[in-house]
Protein backbone atom coordinates (compact mmCIF):
# COMPACT_ATOMS: atom_id res chain seq x y z
CA UNK A 1 0.00 0.00 0.00
CA UNK A 2 1.32 3.58 -0.47
CA UNK A 3 1.95 6.05 1.75
CA UNK A 4 2.49 9.81 1.59
CA UNK A 5 4.80 11.08 3.06
CA UNK A 6 4.92 13.96 5.88
CA UNK A 7 7.97 16.52 5.48
CA UNK A 8 8.72 18.53 8.48
CA UNK A 9 9.57 22.20 8.42
CA UNK A 10 10.12 24.08 11.16
CA UNK A 11 7.08 23.82 13.03
CA UNK A 12 5.26 23.07 10.43
CA UNK A 13 4.21 19.58 9.05
CA UNK A 14 3.69 19.74 5.46
CA UNK A 15 1.92 17.14 3.37
CA UNK A 16 1.47 16.85 -0.35
CA UNK A 17 -1.18 14.45 -1.93
CA UNK A 18 0.01 13.80 -5.35
CA UNK A 19 -2.28 10.46 -6.04
CA UNK A 20 -5.43 9.63 -6.00
CA UNK A 21 -6.17 8.53 -2.66
CA UNK A 22 -7.30 5.18 -1.70
CA UNK A 23 -9.67 5.16 1.63
CA UNK A 24 -6.89 2.67 2.98
CA UNK A 25 -3.98 5.55 2.37
CA UNK A 26 -6.30 8.00 3.27
CA UNK A 27 -6.73 6.45 6.91
CA UNK A 28 -3.15 5.78 6.95
CA UNK A 29 -2.48 9.21 6.81
CA UNK A 30 -4.36 10.42 9.14
CA UNK A 31 -3.01 7.99 11.62
CA UNK A 32 0.64 8.80 10.55
CA UNK A 33 -0.08 12.69 10.88
CA UNK A 34 -1.41 12.35 14.45
CA UNK A 35 1.45 10.87 15.74
CA UNK A 36 3.43 12.92 13.85
CA UNK A 37 1.65 15.92 15.20
CA UNK A 38 2.12 14.63 18.52
CA UNK A 39 5.80 13.27 18.25
CA UNK A 40 6.86 16.99 16.68
CA UNK A 41 4.69 19.05 18.71
CA UNK A 42 3.63 21.10 15.74
CA UNK A 43 2.07 24.37 15.58
CA UNK A 44 0.23 23.76 12.27
CA UNK A 45 -0.09 21.17 9.40
CA UNK A 46 -0.57 22.02 5.23
CA UNK A 47 -2.37 20.06 3.14
CA UNK A 48 -1.73 20.43 -0.58
CA UNK A 49 -4.65 18.67 -2.66
CA UNK A 50 -3.28 20.49 -5.72
CA UNK A 51 -2.63 17.87 -7.64
CA UNK A 52 -6.25 16.19 -6.68
CA UNK A 53 -8.38 15.58 -9.63
CA UNK A 54 -11.17 13.87 -7.85
CA UNK A 55 -12.02 14.52 -4.34
CA UNK A 56 -15.31 12.08 -3.23
CA UNK A 57 -17.08 12.52 -0.27
CA UNK A 58 -14.47 9.76 2.28
CA UNK A 59 -11.68 12.27 1.23
CA UNK A 60 -13.99 15.19 2.26
CA UNK A 61 -14.74 14.01 5.31
CA UNK A 62 -11.24 12.21 6.29
CA UNK A 63 -9.87 15.88 5.75
CA UNK A 64 -12.08 17.53 8.20
CA UNK A 65 -11.21 14.73 10.69
CA UNK A 66 -7.84 15.03 10.26
CA UNK A 67 -8.32 19.28 10.65
CA UNK A 68 -10.42 17.72 13.87
CA UNK A 69 -7.86 15.57 15.31
CA UNK A 70 -4.53 18.35 14.66
CA UNK A 71 -6.94 21.01 16.75
CA UNK A 72 -7.35 18.50 19.51
CA UNK A 73 -3.64 18.19 19.62
CA UNK A 74 -2.63 21.68 19.60
CA UNK A 75 -1.90 22.27 15.67
CA UNK A 76 -3.91 24.26 13.44
CA UNK A 77 -4.94 22.69 10.15
CA UNK A 78 -4.99 24.55 6.26
CA UNK A 79 -5.83 22.84 3.13
CA UNK A 80 -4.27 24.51 0.48
CA UNK A 81 -4.99 24.12 -2.95
CA UNK A 82 -8.39 22.63 -3.86
CA UNK A 83 -9.33 22.95 -7.71
CA UNK A 84 -12.22 24.66 -8.98
CA UNK A 85 -13.85 21.41 -10.60
CA UNK A 86 -13.14 19.62 -7.13
CA UNK A 87 -14.74 22.79 -4.69
CA UNK A 88 -17.72 22.37 -7.31
CA UNK A 89 -18.43 18.86 -6.85
CA UNK A 90 -17.80 19.26 -3.24
CA UNK A 91 -20.70 21.59 -3.06
CA UNK A 92 -22.70 19.79 -4.96
CA UNK A 93 -21.83 16.97 -2.83
CA UNK A 94 -22.72 19.09 0.24
CA UNK A 95 -19.69 19.16 1.76
CA UNK A 96 -18.99 22.10 2.79
CA UNK A 97 -16.05 21.38 5.20
CA UNK A 98 -16.88 22.98 7.71
CA UNK A 99 -14.03 23.82 10.41
CA UNK A 100 -11.42 23.24 7.91
CA UNK A 101 -9.17 26.35 6.86
CA UNK A 102 -8.46 26.91 3.53
CA UNK A 103 -6.00 29.05 1.29
CA UNK A 104 -5.41 29.64 -2.48
CA UNK A 105 -1.83 27.88 -2.63
CA UNK A 106 1.30 27.00 -0.81
CA UNK A 107 2.33 30.43 -0.09
CA UNK A 108 -0.99 32.07 1.11
CA UNK A 109 -1.52 28.59 3.61
CA UNK A 110 1.96 28.93 5.46
CA UNK A 111 1.25 32.88 5.82
CA UNK A 112 -1.89 31.12 7.75
CA UNK A 113 -0.48 29.09 9.93
CA UNK A 114 1.78 31.82 10.38
CA UNK A 115 -0.17 33.92 11.43
CA UNK A 116 -2.63 31.39 13.38
CA UNK A 117 1.10 30.89 15.66
CA UNK A 118 1.63 34.44 16.66
CA UNK A 119 -2.18 34.82 17.60
CA UNK B 1 -37.80 5.46 -66.05
CA UNK B 2 -41.75 5.69 -64.78
CA UNK B 3 -43.84 7.42 -67.47
CA UNK B 4 -44.93 10.03 -65.34
CA UNK B 5 -41.60 11.21 -64.35
CA UNK B 6 -41.01 11.03 -67.81
CA UNK B 7 -43.39 12.91 -69.18
CA UNK B 8 -43.39 15.57 -66.24
CA UNK B 9 -40.00 15.91 -66.61
CA UNK B 10 -40.72 16.79 -70.42
CA UNK B 11 -42.89 19.49 -69.10
CA UNK B 12 -40.54 21.23 -67.01
CA UNK B 13 -38.08 21.26 -69.91
CA UNK B 14 -40.61 22.37 -72.50
CA UNK B 15 -42.63 25.09 -70.67
CA UNK B 16 -39.94 26.10 -68.65
CA UNK B 17 -40.48 29.70 -69.07
CA UNK B 18 -44.55 29.66 -68.38
CA UNK B 19 -44.04 27.84 -65.49
CA UNK B 20 -41.25 30.28 -64.25
CA UNK B 21 -43.83 33.10 -64.76
CA UNK B 22 -47.08 31.45 -63.07
CA UNK B 23 -44.74 30.29 -60.55
CA UNK B 24 -43.83 34.34 -59.80
CA UNK B 25 -47.68 35.70 -59.91
CA UNK B 26 -48.87 32.76 -57.78
CA UNK B 27 -45.93 33.62 -55.06
CA UNK B 28 -46.63 37.28 -55.21
CA UNK B 29 -50.14 36.54 -54.57
CA UNK B 30 -49.44 34.70 -51.74
CA UNK B 31 -47.07 36.72 -50.17
CA UNK B 32 -48.85 40.20 -50.78
CA UNK B 33 -45.77 42.03 -50.57
CA UNK B 34 -43.91 40.56 -47.58
CA UNK B 35 -41.86 37.80 -49.55
CA UNK B 36 -38.35 38.59 -50.32
CA UNK B 37 -37.67 40.03 -53.90
CA UNK B 38 -34.10 39.36 -54.31
CA UNK B 39 -32.89 36.52 -56.26
CA UNK B 40 -35.92 34.74 -56.52
CA UNK B 41 -35.67 34.01 -60.42
CA UNK B 42 -32.34 32.32 -59.77
CA UNK B 43 -33.45 30.60 -57.06
CA UNK B 44 -36.69 29.42 -59.38
CA UNK B 45 -34.56 28.57 -62.40
CA UNK B 46 -32.23 26.31 -59.53
CA UNK B 47 -35.27 24.65 -57.94
CA UNK B 48 -36.81 23.58 -61.44
CA UNK B 49 -33.13 22.30 -62.27
CA UNK B 50 -33.08 20.34 -58.97
CA UNK B 51 -36.85 18.65 -59.33
CA UNK B 52 -35.91 17.75 -63.37
CA UNK B 53 -32.82 15.76 -62.21
CA UNK B 54 -35.03 14.02 -59.56
CA UNK B 55 -37.42 13.27 -61.99
CA UNK B 56 -35.29 12.08 -64.67
CA UNK B 57 -33.30 10.11 -61.66
CA UNK B 58 -36.24 7.76 -61.09
CA UNK B 59 -36.88 9.74 -57.73
CA UNK B 60 -40.43 9.71 -56.37
CA UNK B 61 -42.15 11.50 -52.86
CA UNK B 62 -41.19 7.86 -51.32
CA UNK B 63 -37.49 8.17 -51.44
CA UNK B 64 -37.11 12.49 -51.01
CA UNK B 65 -34.62 11.88 -49.02
CA UNK B 66 -32.34 9.45 -50.93
CA UNK B 67 -29.78 9.73 -53.85
CA UNK B 68 -32.02 11.33 -56.34
CA UNK B 69 -32.89 14.29 -54.72
CA UNK B 70 -29.76 15.37 -53.33
CA UNK B 71 -28.88 18.67 -55.74
CA UNK B 72 -32.75 19.93 -54.78
CA UNK B 73 -32.29 19.17 -51.36
CA UNK B 74 -29.06 21.34 -51.17
CA UNK B 75 -30.94 24.00 -52.72
CA UNK B 76 -33.89 24.23 -50.54
CA UNK B 77 -31.94 24.15 -47.52
CA UNK B 78 -29.83 26.75 -48.74
CA UNK B 79 -32.74 29.19 -49.35
CA UNK B 80 -34.14 27.89 -46.68
CA UNK B 81 -31.64 28.58 -44.40
CA UNK B 82 -30.87 32.33 -46.40
CA UNK B 83 -34.98 33.34 -45.61
CA UNK B 84 -34.49 32.11 -41.95
CA UNK B 85 -31.47 34.41 -41.60
CA UNK B 86 -33.19 36.92 -43.04
CA UNK B 87 -36.24 36.83 -40.53
CA UNK B 88 -38.99 35.88 -43.52
CA UNK B 89 -41.84 33.91 -42.05
CA UNK B 90 -42.58 30.48 -41.99
CA UNK B 91 -45.52 30.53 -44.28
CA UNK B 92 -44.33 32.01 -47.00
CA UNK B 93 -41.09 30.35 -47.18
CA UNK B 94 -43.40 27.55 -47.36
CA UNK B 95 -45.71 29.43 -49.97
CA UNK B 96 -42.69 30.08 -51.92
CA UNK B 97 -42.10 26.53 -52.47
CA UNK B 98 -45.73 25.66 -52.95
CA UNK B 99 -46.52 28.12 -55.33
CA UNK B 100 -44.86 25.92 -58.06
CA UNK B 101 -47.86 23.22 -57.66
CA UNK B 102 -50.78 25.63 -59.77
CA UNK B 103 -48.62 26.22 -62.62
CA UNK B 104 -47.27 23.24 -63.39
CA UNK B 105 -51.25 22.19 -62.69
CA UNK B 106 -51.58 24.65 -65.39
CA UNK B 107 -48.98 23.91 -68.01
CA UNK B 108 -50.37 19.95 -68.00
CA UNK B 109 -53.60 21.21 -68.45
CA UNK B 110 -52.51 23.41 -71.56
CA UNK B 111 -50.55 20.34 -73.25
CA UNK B 112 -53.32 17.89 -73.17
CA UNK B 113 -56.14 17.17 -71.31
CA UNK B 114 -57.83 13.56 -70.89
CA UNK B 115 -54.69 11.70 -71.76
CA UNK B 116 -54.34 8.35 -70.06
CA UNK B 117 -52.00 8.65 -67.15
CA UNK B 118 -52.51 12.33 -66.56
CA UNK B 119 -53.83 11.73 -62.89
CA UNK B 120 -50.55 9.40 -61.89
CA UNK B 121 -48.63 12.81 -63.28
CA UNK B 122 -50.60 14.97 -61.33
CA UNK B 123 -50.27 12.90 -58.39
CA UNK B 124 -46.80 12.91 -58.62
CA UNK B 125 -46.25 16.72 -58.96
CA UNK B 126 -48.57 17.05 -55.70
CA UNK B 127 -46.47 14.63 -53.80
CA UNK B 128 -43.16 15.73 -54.30
CA UNK B 129 -44.03 19.58 -54.32
CA UNK B 130 -45.55 18.75 -50.90
CA UNK B 131 -42.19 16.53 -49.80
CA UNK B 132 -40.37 20.11 -51.34
CA UNK B 133 -42.73 22.61 -48.98
CA UNK B 134 -41.49 20.11 -45.55
CA UNK B 135 -38.29 19.94 -46.26
CA UNK B 136 -37.72 23.43 -46.76
CA UNK B 137 -40.23 23.99 -43.55
CA UNK B 138 -38.14 21.46 -41.70
CA UNK B 139 -34.48 23.35 -42.46
CA UNK B 140 -35.89 26.35 -41.88
CA UNK B 141 -37.15 25.09 -37.76
CA UNK B 142 -33.68 23.83 -37.44
CA UNK B 143 -32.36 27.29 -38.83
CA UNK B 144 -33.84 28.89 -35.97
CA UNK B 145 -33.25 26.86 -33.41
CA UNK B 146 -29.82 26.93 -33.97
CA UNK B 147 -29.83 30.69 -34.01
CA UNK B 148 -31.73 30.62 -30.65
CA UNK B 149 -29.47 28.38 -29.03
CA UNK B 150 -26.15 30.74 -30.14
CA UNK B 151 -28.16 33.65 -28.81
CA UNK B 152 -28.82 31.75 -25.32
CA UNK B 153 -25.11 30.78 -25.22
CA UNK B 154 -24.37 34.91 -26.16
CA UNK B 155 -26.48 36.00 -23.74
CA UNK B 156 -24.82 33.69 -21.10
CA UNK B 157 -21.55 34.68 -21.74
CA UNK B 158 -22.25 38.28 -21.80
CA UNK B 159 -24.38 38.59 -18.51
CA UNK B 160 -21.17 36.66 -16.53
CA UNK B 161 -18.14 38.50 -17.03
CA UNK B 162 -15.60 38.49 -13.99
CA UNK B 163 -14.18 41.94 -13.17
CA UNK B 164 -10.50 42.71 -11.41
CA UNK B 165 -11.78 45.65 -9.16
CA UNK B 166 -8.39 45.75 -7.38
CA UNK B 167 -5.12 43.71 -6.91
CA UNK B 168 -6.25 40.35 -5.18
CA UNK B 169 -10.27 41.86 -5.71
CA UNK B 170 -12.80 40.59 -7.95
CA UNK B 171 -16.20 41.12 -8.82
CA UNK B 172 -18.98 39.28 -10.36
CA UNK B 173 -22.21 41.65 -11.57
CA UNK B 174 -25.09 38.88 -11.77
CA UNK B 175 -27.53 40.37 -14.25
CA UNK B 176 -30.94 38.98 -14.92
CA UNK B 177 -31.99 35.92 -13.22
CA UNK B 178 -30.35 33.49 -11.47
CA UNK B 179 -31.40 29.79 -12.44
CA UNK B 180 -29.27 26.79 -12.35
CA UNK B 181 -27.09 26.89 -15.28
CA UNK B 182 -25.93 30.62 -15.12
CA UNK B 183 -25.11 30.14 -11.16
CA UNK B 184 -22.87 26.74 -12.57
CA UNK B 185 -21.24 29.36 -14.81
CA UNK B 186 -21.60 32.24 -12.75
CA UNK B 187 -19.30 29.63 -9.98
CA UNK B 188 -16.93 27.94 -12.87
CA UNK B 189 -15.74 31.38 -14.32
CA UNK B 190 -15.55 32.95 -11.25
CA UNK B 191 -13.55 30.09 -9.63
CA UNK B 192 -11.21 29.94 -12.50
CA UNK B 193 -10.20 33.47 -12.18
CA UNK B 194 -9.51 33.31 -8.63
CA UNK B 195 -6.84 30.67 -9.68
CA UNK B 196 -5.58 32.72 -12.18
CA UNK B 197 -5.38 36.13 -10.72
CA UNK B 198 -4.24 34.38 -7.04
CA UNK B 199 -7.02 36.77 -5.53
CA UNK B 200 -8.15 36.37 -2.28
CA UNK B 201 -11.40 37.80 -1.98
CA UNK B 202 -14.58 37.85 -4.59
CA UNK B 203 -17.94 40.28 -4.58
CA UNK B 204 -20.96 39.05 -6.00
CA UNK B 205 -22.93 41.73 -7.28
CA UNK B 206 -26.70 40.77 -7.23
CA UNK B 207 -28.56 44.52 -8.10
CA UNK B 208 -28.90 43.25 -11.33
CA UNK B 209 -31.26 40.20 -10.22
CA UNK B 210 -34.74 40.59 -10.15
CA UNK B 211 -36.05 38.28 -7.42
CA UNK B 212 -34.41 36.30 -4.63
CA UNK B 213 -36.05 33.10 -3.80
CA UNK B 214 -35.00 29.95 -1.92
CA UNK B 215 -33.40 28.34 -5.40
CA UNK B 216 -31.25 31.49 -5.90
CA UNK B 217 -30.00 31.92 -2.35
CA UNK B 218 -29.14 28.28 -2.31
CA UNK B 219 -27.09 28.90 -5.33
CA UNK B 220 -25.40 31.75 -3.48
CA UNK B 221 -24.88 30.05 -0.68
CA UNK B 222 -23.34 26.92 -2.79
CA UNK B 223 -21.11 29.79 -4.58
CA UNK B 224 -20.15 31.00 -1.40
CA UNK B 225 -18.80 27.55 -0.10
CA UNK B 226 -16.92 26.92 -3.12
CA UNK B 227 -14.93 30.03 -2.98
CA UNK B 228 -14.49 29.46 0.83
CA UNK B 229 -12.76 25.83 -0.14
CA UNK B 230 -10.66 27.33 -3.07
CA UNK B 231 -9.27 29.31 0.33
CA UNK B 232 -10.89 33.03 -0.67
CA UNK B 233 -13.31 34.94 1.02
CA UNK B 234 -16.55 36.53 0.16
CA UNK B 235 -19.13 39.49 0.12
CA UNK B 236 -22.54 39.71 -1.67
CA UNK B 237 -23.31 43.13 -2.19
CA UNK B 238 -26.34 44.71 -4.06
CA UNK B 239 -29.05 43.44 -1.70
CA UNK B 240 -31.92 45.68 -2.42
CA UNK B 241 -34.55 46.38 0.77
CA UNK B 242 -37.14 44.47 -0.97
CA UNK B 243 -34.87 41.39 -1.34
CA UNK B 244 -33.90 42.21 1.71
CA UNK B 245 -37.17 41.69 3.16
CA UNK B 246 -37.83 38.83 1.31
CA UNK B 247 -34.72 36.52 2.35
CA UNK B 248 -35.40 36.95 6.07
CA UNK B 249 -39.35 36.53 5.50
CA UNK B 250 -38.48 32.81 3.21
CA UNK B 251 -36.12 32.12 6.35
CA UNK B 252 -33.25 31.91 4.40
CA UNK B 253 -30.00 31.41 6.49
CA UNK B 254 -27.29 33.92 5.10
CA UNK B 255 -25.06 33.34 8.53
CA UNK B 256 -21.65 33.31 8.41
CA UNK B 257 -21.73 35.60 4.61
CA UNK B 258 -20.57 39.01 4.23
CA UNK B 259 -23.48 40.87 2.77
CA UNK B 260 -23.36 45.15 1.34
CA UNK B 261 -26.31 47.41 0.29
CA UNK B 262 -24.44 48.89 -2.60
CA UNK B 263 -21.47 47.49 -4.59
CA UNK B 264 -19.23 50.45 -3.30
CA UNK B 265 -19.69 49.46 0.44
CA UNK B 266 -18.60 46.10 -0.73
CA UNK B 267 -15.59 47.40 -2.52
CA UNK B 268 -14.63 49.63 0.79
CA UNK B 269 -14.90 46.25 2.83
CA UNK B 270 -12.76 44.55 0.57
CA UNK B 271 -10.14 47.33 1.02
CA UNK B 272 -10.05 47.26 4.60
CA UNK B 273 -9.64 43.16 4.44
CA UNK B 274 -7.13 43.26 2.08
CA UNK B 275 -5.11 45.99 4.55
CA UNK B 276 -5.71 48.66 2.09
CA UNK B 277 -6.62 52.13 2.85
CA UNK B 278 -8.36 55.14 0.81
CA UNK B 279 -7.45 58.56 1.72
CA UNK B 280 -8.14 62.06 0.00
CA UNK B 281 -5.47 63.86 -1.19
CA UNK B 282 -5.06 67.46 0.03
CA UNK B 283 -6.25 69.62 2.97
Amino acid sequence: MERIPILRMGRHLLVTIQIDMQDQTALQLQEDLATMVEKTGAHGVLIDVSALEMVDSFIGRMLVSISDISRILGATTVVVGIRPAVAITLVELGLSLGGVKTALNVERGMAMLDAARVA
Amino acid sequence: MRTENQRLADLLRADHENILRGWTVEYHNYAEGRGLTQNVAAEQTAILQGLEAGLRGDGDAGNFNTGPWGTLRDTLAHLSRNRAAQGETADVTSGFVLALKRPIFDALQRQASGVEGQIDVIWTTSAIVDRMAQWTISTYQKTREEIIVRQQHELMELSTPVIKLWDGVLAVPVIGTLDSSRAQMVMESLLERLVETGSELAIIDITGVPTVDTLVAQHLMKTVTAIRLMGADSIISGIRPQIAQTIVHLGIDLQGIVTKSTLADALAAAMRMTGHTVSRNGN
